[in-house]
């Protein structure tokens, strides 16, 4: 039941995600790139990471993917006129092709860490994920959450400095 | 409800990154305060900065510090970067003041920026968990895309800029997916904790995930350090972006990327040493020789000089692929010195170059070298580093890039280096022949010198000359920072 | 419980699209939109080896890509307006105002 569920939900990704590479409008391919957020959204709450489902949707599908489709509605952008050169085509599906056939031979001959972590089902039941993910980001990883901080602000700067109308 | 018990925190080894951090936070604040016609002064004021954070990092040699539950450490290979990128940042902004006002893009925000890029090399150096260098990588990245593009009314610096975030974020992915499978053959982010995790279980080149995410993670730090075959990004953007940053992002993210590359692949997965240095033997090659070939054939200067930092990437990575003591030495003693004459030759391009850069190219050079011996001289100085002829500073660290290989017995690798070294030499003099044997084609635009200037080419020519007369200290230095 | 293999299959196959989207588009807020999925499918790999492997941090690396995410798109975009204002396009193959 669950492995049909989740093949339901692994073909709507595909096909979404095909769609926004092949439509010609990007509006429409942004519309499908929302899509597949959602779909992986609803592969996070099947992985037991209801919290990472939650920002899934608010930042991604919501803030970023708002971004870009307010960018898309400024600019005015027409449809592509065409394709690119059939030299960049072949050279796109094949490494696409060579990177899909590699992670296949992968999984088939290499094993995954034998060190098993503490947190399970009945954990993240009893604690919450939630309290998990905050506990191990203010003990464990402070500094790298310290860094996005940094991060943030240099990305605010850049944008203000590269569009900002009179300097 | 039971309180979180926070581990103990380690102050003292980010010290400097905080305080490059806050000084970076500071100019943003003074700069709405400050005239457009006096912004230069925000330029000192970050050079300020870097000294301050210099003098915080030399007590701290010798010692070696972890911190932040494992994610950062600062020992003698860290201090040693970071002090290359400091020197580097420091070299460029006395350069940038007046080519700002040049080019009429007078804008403060500019000196912050290049801190703010600073602050993430220096964390990609130090990094000693997978998400410190990603998170560095990308304050690092975040930064240099916009500088690129930093001359908004200029098309050349809005493409290069576009060109820069599009292919930067395509290898982003490819370094993440890379990450990705490491932590899943392993378990683990810290880089300590990979290393003896495969020391343990004695997994090595039989697990394919862990060796798929070391050729993923080589293929994102490829990238960075614009090694062939992923350079396509490189001379665009090196030619388009404002020449002070080209010099900039010519030296300081290209060590910190070598950094972090190194600290992976040697303390990380030293096990899989076998994979990853004949992966990195292909690269060096087509690196060394794609990079000299194409810079034979070019007529912009900028675009020669980024041909040529390609080929001086592969020579990097020559010492990376013999992987052994004196190879990493010689990769921090070129890194060192490779920011001194980069930057300077860089400097000179800027003092002739005119508002839209129309002296670019190699034929503007005609009869420089009479008009202005001194910077004639300066420049020869600096192309005779990079063309690695002794005594400047560019010989002894090729000299010990290629012996490393050699002990590690890759002849082939270093016969190939010396050629390609010996190919260079031709599009390194023709500039030279161009400025002291051909007559000058039009009018010169006197070049103007400022203090700054000249300070900024004067640490560059001892730069080059002191460590390539004597090296002795120099590689000592080199020698108690390596890895092993 | 969906075994892992189907997890990691899947996001192969979505990273793969999103590099062919990357190689093979012209338009550059679609081509950020397929580096988008690429970092979608790395993140879900990461989810799934963290389930699968009982600790958080490939959680805790997802929240930071998608922080980088949010940061990158806002200073590509702003290159793209700036590109735009100049340029009236962001078709790729418009860039060759510099070739070799």
């Amino acid at each position: 039941m669950e492995t049909l569920f989740f093949l339901i939900v692994a073909a709507i990704a595909v096909i979404c995600s095909l769609m926004v590479v092949t439509n010609k409008n990007p509006i429409n391919s942004a519309l499908s790139l929302i899509m597949t957020f959602f779909c992986l959204a609803t592969l996070y709450v099947m992985l037991e990471a209801p919290f990472m489902a939650a920002i899934q949707v608010i930042v991604y599908a919501g803030a970023i993917m708002v971004l870009i489709v307010f960018v898309i509605m400024l600019l005015n952008i027409k449809s592509e006129a065409g394709r690119r050169t059939s030299h960049a085509l072949f050279m796109g599906i094949s490494v696409g092709l060579l990177l899909l056939v590699q992670t296949w031979y992968l999984l088939v001959k290499s094993s995954l860490s034998s060190v098993r972590g503490t947190v399970d089902s009945a954990m993240i039941s009893k604690v919450g994920h939630t309290e998990l993910i905050g506990k191990s980001l203010f003990t464990d990883f402070l500094l790298p959450f310290e860094i996005t901080s940094i991060l943030l602000l240099v990305a605010i700067v850049g944008a203000v400095v590269l569009s900002k109308k009179k300097l | 409800m039971d309180t979180i018990a926070i581990p103990a925190i380690n102050l003292a080894v980010i010290a400097p990154e905080v305080v490059l951090s806050v000084v970076a936070m500071a100019l943003l604040l003074i700069n709405v305060f400050v005239k457009s016609e006096q912004k230069g002064y925000l330029g000192y004021l970050s050079i300020a900065g870097i000294l301050g954070t210099l003098l915080m990092l030399i007590p701290a040699w010798g010692s070696s510090v972890e911190g932040f539950s494992g994610t950062i450490i600062q020992d003698n290979f860290a201090i040693f970067f970071k002090v290359i990128f400091l020197i580097s940042a420091a070299m460029s902004i006395l350069i940038t003041d007046k080519y700002l006002e040049r080019e009429g893009c007078n804008q403060g925000e500019i000196y912050p920026l290049i801190l703010f890029a600073t602050v993430g090399m220096m964390l990609m150096a130090s990094g000693t968990d997978l998400m410190t260098i990603f998170l560095g990588l990308e304050v690092l990245s975040v930064s240099l895309y916009v500088l690129a593009g930093f001359n908004r009314n200029n098309i050349k610096s809005n493409e290069a800029g576009l060109k820069y975030f599009l292919l930067g974020a395509f290898s982003t992915g490819f370094l993440l997916y890379g990450m990705a499978l490491t932590y899943g053959a392993t378990g683990t982010t810290k880089i300590a904790k990979i290393a003896s995790y495969i020391a343990m279980n004695g997994v090595s080149s039989s697990n394919l995930m862990l060796v798929a995410g070391m050729i993923l993670m080589s293929t994102g730090f490829a990238f960075k350090v614009a090694a062939a075959p992923f350079h396509m990004w490189t001379p665009d953007v090196y030619e388009g972006a404002p020449t002070p940053m080209t010099a900039f992002m010519s030296v300081g993210p290209k060590a910190a990327g070598f950094a972090a590359f190194a600290r992976v692949l040697l303390v990380a997965l030293p096990a899989l040493k076998p994979e990853w240095s004949s992966l990195l033997w292909v690269l060096a090659v087509l690196t060394m020789t794609v990079g000299n070939i194409t810079a034979l054939y070019q007529q912009n200067i900028k675009r020669m000089l980024a041909y040529s930092s390609i080929a001086h990437a592969g020579y990097i990575l020559v010492g990376f692929t013999a992987g052994n003591a004196v190879g990493t030495a010689g990769i921090l003693f070129y890194m060192l010195s490779y920011a001194f004459m980069n930057i300077g030759a860089f400097a000179i391009i800027i003092l002739v170059g005119k508002k839209g850069e129309e002296n670019s190219n190699v034929s503007d050079y005609a009869g420089f070298g009479y008009r202005h011996p001194v910077l004639g001289i300066a420049f020869c100085i600096f192309l005779f580093s990079l063309a690695g002829i002794p005594p400047a500073a560019g010989f002894i660290g090729k000299f010990y890039l290629f012996s490393g290989a050699i002990q590690a017995g890759y002849i082939w690798l270093a016969v190939i280096g010396v050629l390609n070294s010996a190919a260079s030499v031709y599009y390194y003099l023709r500039v030279m022949v161009f400025m002291y044997f051909k007559e000058p084609t039009e009018d010169f635009e006197w070049v103007k010198l400022t203090p700054a200037f000249v300070l900024c080419l004067l640490i560059a020519v001892i730069g080059v000359l002191v460590p390539g007369v004597l090296p002795g200290l120099f590689l000592e230095l080199a020698q108690k920072a390596v890895l092993m | 419980m969906v075994s892992l293999n189907f997890y990691l299959v899947l996001s192969a196959i979505l990273f793969a699209i999103g590099t062919i989207g990357v190689l093979t588009r012209r338009n550059a807020i679609v081509i950020f939109m397929c580096v988008e999925l690429m970092l979608n499918a790395v993140n879900l790999t990461f989810i799934a080896f963290s389930k699968y492997l009982g600790n958080l941090d490939g959680q805790i690396f997802v929240f930071f890509v998608m922080t980088v995410a949010a940061a990158e798109a806002a200073v590509g975009l702003a290159l793209m307006i700036a590109y735009f204002k100049n340029r009236e396009s962001i078709d790729v193959e418009d860039m060759n105002l510099m070739k070799w």
